[in-house]
């Protein structure tokens, strides 16, 4: 119910003066920030190419007709790795929301859950997700199961969910756990349930918390999914081996390497730009 | 008139410290009972136990004739006809004055989403916060939170209703229109108990004040007796330290 601001009002001389300051100011220091990364980026450059080993490198490395060549075969690999993510991912989000809530619950008939949750998340966190790959992609279809594909893009998949539905569960968990207990105090004294009060009042704090990790966690993601080539599955990484393995140019790997940063670079800067949102938002919480 | 709250004997220690010891209270219907007392003296706690938030070690609590402490209540139905109000306002930051308001009434008591919001929307109007019931919690001032967690617990219709201090998070300025609330509330007939320091207030809304001291109820009567004419002397001693910091 303020007042609307004033529809006359045009800015003193004084102000009108500082604004000028203010866009002088900035100009020198964009000037300034110009120069130098031009000196920083440059002589890095020059250090490169003038380097003695810099035509080799330059030939098996950078060979942009090579390059061109690949880069269907890269790009077609790339698509599956998104697939995997994004199937990956939807499957993480919901074992680890799941593991996460057992973790917390206090419900005594869900005592023996809540122990496996841990164990399963003490393991999945603790090895390297390498050999959860190899153990799942070479040990599944040893087991010659009946109804359980041996496909190895199925079961790269598989891996990667299992080991990344453990770091998602304990950064969900952690946002259940940063929820002040008063919000539970205030939710419970109005008569809803602990369910209730999980549902409705911690949980959706909670996730907000946790979207900037969660985003990091996806990126990291994307690029793990690279670590399933090792079963064969023709994704970028392996299309570039392929390649390169036939003419002792790496050229691909370079090609596979810039495409991945061409997503996760963005992917990065929008994660950061959410975690400076977050913490603005969270000092104003502390405010109140 | 029947008593809303019957406490007999309570008893509650945190570890080691005895922070209520044997203390007995009773609250008739339409009856507003202030608790009064030092930081420490155990106002919110007793609050919370009869809320059921903390665990009695001993003694019993009733509600409307009913053993509250016993194991086997449902807390939930319990807490459902208890409304409890915050020294801060607790109000979920993620939900829309609106939003914070309908919750319990449409998942706790089960009434329909139109139904809860035109309670709603009339309770506020009551209150003059009309023209925030879209907003969220951090766009309000701290008096504005403090009257909608007030709302908040009024839209479960509640038997009695526990106050913990709700204006001391408050500017000066802010504390009047927090207390007017009440005052309202009073005289609609709520039964309340309520903990403050607002020592001008008690004397206009309390039926009975209770002074709090090492767990028990040191002093017990009307406002005009406890607050102007103490007879323990520990009474007189915490009421000429509110006077100096100038509450009375
Ligand atoms: N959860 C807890 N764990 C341990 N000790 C506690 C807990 N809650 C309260 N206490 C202790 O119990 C005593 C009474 O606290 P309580 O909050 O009830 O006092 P109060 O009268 O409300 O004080 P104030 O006026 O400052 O709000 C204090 O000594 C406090 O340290
Ligand atoms: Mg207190």
């Amino acid at each position: 119910m303020s007042e609307r601001i004033n529809s006359a009002w045009s800015p003193s001389s004084r102000e009108i003066q500082r604004r000028g300051e203010r866009k002088r100011i900035s100009r020198r220091q964009a000037a300034i920030a110009a120069v130098s990364t031009t000196v920083v980026l440059g002589t890095l450059l020059i250090i490169l190419v003038t380097s003695p080993g810099w035509e080799i490198v330059k030939n098996t490395f950078f060979d942009i007709d090579y390059g061109r060549e690949v880069f269907p075969t890269v790009i077609a690999g790339l698509w599956i790795n998104l697939q995997l993510t994004f199937i990956g991912g939807a499957a993480i989000g919901v074992i680890a929301l799941g593991l996460a809530l057992l973790r917390t619950t206090k419900s005594p008939a869900l005592t023996p859950f809540r122990f496996l949750a841990t164990a399963y998340v003490d393991i999945f966190r603790g090895a390297p997700l390498i050999l959860i790959i190899l153990l799942v992609g070479f040990g599944v279809p040893a087991l010659q199961l009946k109804g359980i594909s041996s496909n190895v893009i199925f079961l790269g998949t598989v891996a990667v969910v299992l080991t990344y539905s453990a770091y998602v569960a304990e950064v969900i968990r952690s946002g259940i756990l940063s929820i002040h207990p008063s919000q539970r105090a205030a939710a419970r004294s109005l008569g809803l349930t602990s369910g209730q009060t999980m549902r409705y009042v911690v949980l959706p704090q909670a996730i907000r918390r946790v979207v900037p990790p969660l985003l990091n966690d996806f990126v990291s993601l994307l690029k793990d999914t690279g670590l399933v080539s090792i079963l064969g599955v023709t994704d970028a990484v392996r299309a570039a081996q392929i390649n390169a393995s036939r003419t002792f140019n790496y050229t691909p790997y370079v090609v596979a390497a810039v495409l991945f940063l061409l997503i996760t670079i963005p992917m990065t800067r929008y994660t950061d730009r959410a975690i400076r949102q977050r913490t603005n938002a969270q000092s104003s919480e502390g405010a109140i | 008139m029947a008593n809303v709250l019957e406490l007999s004997k309570i008893r509650k220690s945190f570890g080691t410290e005895l922070v209520l010891n044997d203390l007995s209270l009773s609250v008739p219907e339409h009856t507003a009972t202030v608790l009064i007392g030092a930081s420490g003296s155990g106002k919110s706690t007793l609050l919370r136990c009869i809320n059921l938030l903390e665990s009695i070690d001993d003694g019993q609590i009733f509600l409307d004739g009913e053993e509250i402490s016993d194991p086997l209540i449902n807390v939930d139905e319990v807490r459902r006809k208890l409304g409890m109000v915050f020294q801060s306002f607790n109000l979920f930051p993620h939900k829309t004055v609106l939003e914070n308001i309908t919750l319990a009434p449409i998942k706790v008591q089960g009434k329909s989403k139109e139904e809860a919001i035109t309670a709603t929307l009339a309770l506020l109007k009551r209150f003059d916060l009309a023209d925030k019931a879209d907003q969220y919690p951090d766009r309000l001032s701290g008096g504005q939170q403090q009257r909608v967690a007030i709302i908040r617990s009024l839209a479960l219709n509640p038997r009695l209703l526990l106050l913990d201090e709700i204006t001391s998070a408050l500017d000066p300025v802010l504390v009047n229109e927090v207390l007017s609330i009440v005052r309202d509330l009073k005289s609609d007939g709520m039964t309340m108990v309520l903990a403050t320091h607002e020592m001008g207030f008690a004397t206009q809304v309390a039926d009975e004040v209770c002074f709090l001291e090492s767990g028990n109820i040191l002093e017990r009567g009307s406002a005009q007796d406890v607050l102007h004419a103490p007879k323990n002397p520990k009474t007189q001693e915490f009421l000429k330290r509110v006077h100096q910091a100038g509450r009375l």
